[in-house]
């Protein structure tokens, strides 16, 4: 019971108390404006080069856009005890680290999944782009995934947050990496050979193949195995970064690390 | 000779501190590579027949804004962080001429970031840099820098009463590299857009560079843009002291 209330109550507050973005001056525009021009961005560049439809643009970086709060907030709300110098305290306390650390991850998710719905809805509204309505529900629950497997890679960020500094950076490393592989924007099958292994391997690529297939009209059934495979790879990169946080944690302690920020 | 002074001295003391800030310095030149590579990847494979070259130039320059906007629009704040605003205000020199170096510098970290874009275009995607006309090229990159360096003084300026100021210049760092046309061409924007993005700069600023190395010579779209970069100044030396006597009434100058 105490690891179901640490996993939730534990998990929310964390959320609010070090994710400092829930400020409206910084949602606002880092949260709802940014990912619409963005989709913007992408979509005029592809009406310059003539290389895909606006609504590939449109559903390709509403769902990327997901990275920024599921990468930023994860390592805010792990990494960021560190800069508060509570990080001792949490780790001395004898809550079990796995609900202790993946409650954290809860409200990243939905978070993110807000934001990309958000992203997905305006974005598409301006330029113009028409989803069946039957296809909105598994649309809903594919981006639900791409959130979870998003976070997955932010639980990797968070772990290296504890022994690197700059968590802005590596946030906006793996943000960037995702804008390219992810195929958010770029076709995987027009990237490189040796890119696209790559690609198959990072949240987001799946999610996105399946939402645009679910715009185009194809049922449920004929995604499922991008669903999978991009819960797949969630569920992989949530078990790294969970054993790398334990990792780091560890190392710390022996390197008497801990609060070096 | 005293103000040239303080803001060459200035500008060189704020590239030292800039350097020293991974976030600044090579995430600057990093974090635009991201998006050239998808910008080169979209126009070698689309059919829009635009040179490459158009892509790399747009792409380059695109870097000096994204190194300007997030870290000009928290110019202020970060001072009052580190506990130096009030001196900068107190100190006897005018408060811009400390401000603009520093905004001024930003934008020339941006040079890294133009550098080491067109050096990957050139290495992993083989665009060659051809200039038609060096002359305005050389001209057009310095404009072009302080120009944009003028913009992040005015967001700084604008918003000194901020406290989360790094989100709004974060915010207008997609917008101005959308309408400034670096990688879209303004006319396939709506009529209404075109306006705006004529009172920006950087949309000069490409325009010259584009000029210079696609077509020829570019000097009124350099002249362009060292004037609008003039009109910044000038709009936010007259802003920064309604700032700074707002800030002083309320005595809000160093609330964080």
């Amino acid at each position: 019971m105490n690891s179901v209330r640490v996993f939730f109550v534990g998990g929310l507050i964390s959320y609010r108390a070090l994710f400092s973005w829930l400020n409206p001056w910084v949602y606002i525009p880092s949260f709802l404006v940014a990912p619409v021009f963005q989709i913007l961005l992408f979509v005029y560049i592809g009406r310059s080069a003539k290389l895909q439809s606006d609504s590939f643009y449109v559903i390709g970086n509403g769902l990327q856009y997901a990275a920024i709060p599921c990468l930023f907030a994860m390592a805010n709300t792990i990494a960021g005890e560190r800069y508060q110098q509570t990080l001792g305290y949490i780790l001395i306390t004898p809550a079990r680290r796995l609900p202790l650390f993946l409650g954290r991850a809860l409200p990243v998710v939905t978070n993110g999944f807000f934001v990309s719905v958000f992203a997905l809805v305006v974005g598409g509204a301006i330029v113009g782009t028409h989803i069946a309505a039957a296809s909105y529900a598994p649309i809903i629950l594919v981006i639900a995934v791409s959130a979870f497997a998003c976070t997955g890679l932010g639980l990797i960020n968070a772990g290296l947050g504890l022994i690197a500094r700059e968590t802005a950076v590596l946030s906006n490393i793996f943000f960037g990496a995702l804008l390219i592989l992810s195929g958010a924007n770029v076709p995987v099958h027009n990237l490189p050979a040796w890119l696209r292994p790559v690609s198959e391997g990072v949240p987001l690529t799946h999610g996105i193949a399946a939402a645009r297939h679910l715009a185009a009209g194809s049922s449920f059934g004929s995604v499922l195995g991008l669903v999978g495979a991009e819960a797949l790879i969630g569920l992989v990169y949530a078990a790294l970064g969970y054993s790398l946080i334990r990792g780091t944690e560890t190392l710390s302690r022996r390197r008497a690390t801990l609060e070096r920020a | 000779m005293r103000i040239v002074r303080l803001l060459a001295f200035g500008w060189l003391f704020q590239m030292k501190m800039l350097m020293r800030s991974s976030f600044n310095s090579w995430l600057g030149v990093l974090y635009p590579l991201f998006f050239a590579t998808v910008a080169f990847f979209m126009f070698r494979s689309g059919g829009g027949g635009k040179p490459l070259l158009y892509a790399s130039l747009g792409a380059a320059v695109m870097g000096i804004w994204s190194n300007t906007a997030t870290p000009a629009g928290s110019a202020m704040a970060r001072e009052r962080w580190t506990g130096t605003l009030e001196l900068q205000v107190a100190a006897p020199v005018h408060f811009a001429l400390v401000l603009l170096p520093l905004t001024i510098a930003m934008a020339t970290i941006g040079i890294y970031s133009m550098v080491a874009t067109l050096l990957w275009g050139w290495l992993a995607f083989g665009i060659q840099l051809q200039i038609t006309d060096p002359v305005a090229f050389v001209l057009a990159v310095p404009a072009t820098i302080v120009s944009i360096g003028a913009l992040g003084f005015v967001l700084a300026v604008l918003f000194v009463r901020f406290r989360q100021a790094w989100a709004l210049g974060n915010m207008l760092e997609y917008p101005v590299w959308l309408i400034a046309g670096f990688l879209v061409p303004l006319s396939l924007f709506p009529s209404w857009v075109r306006p705006i993005s004529w009172l920006l700069a950087p949309t000069w600023g490409i325009r010259a560079i584009r000029g210079a190395a696609l077509a020829g010579p570019s000097y009124g779209d350099i002249g362009m843009a060292l004037g609008l970069g003039a009109s910044y100044v000038l709009i936010g030396v007259l802003l920064v002291h309604r700032a700074l006597d707002a800030a002083r009434d309320k005595g809000t100058l160093s609330l964080t």
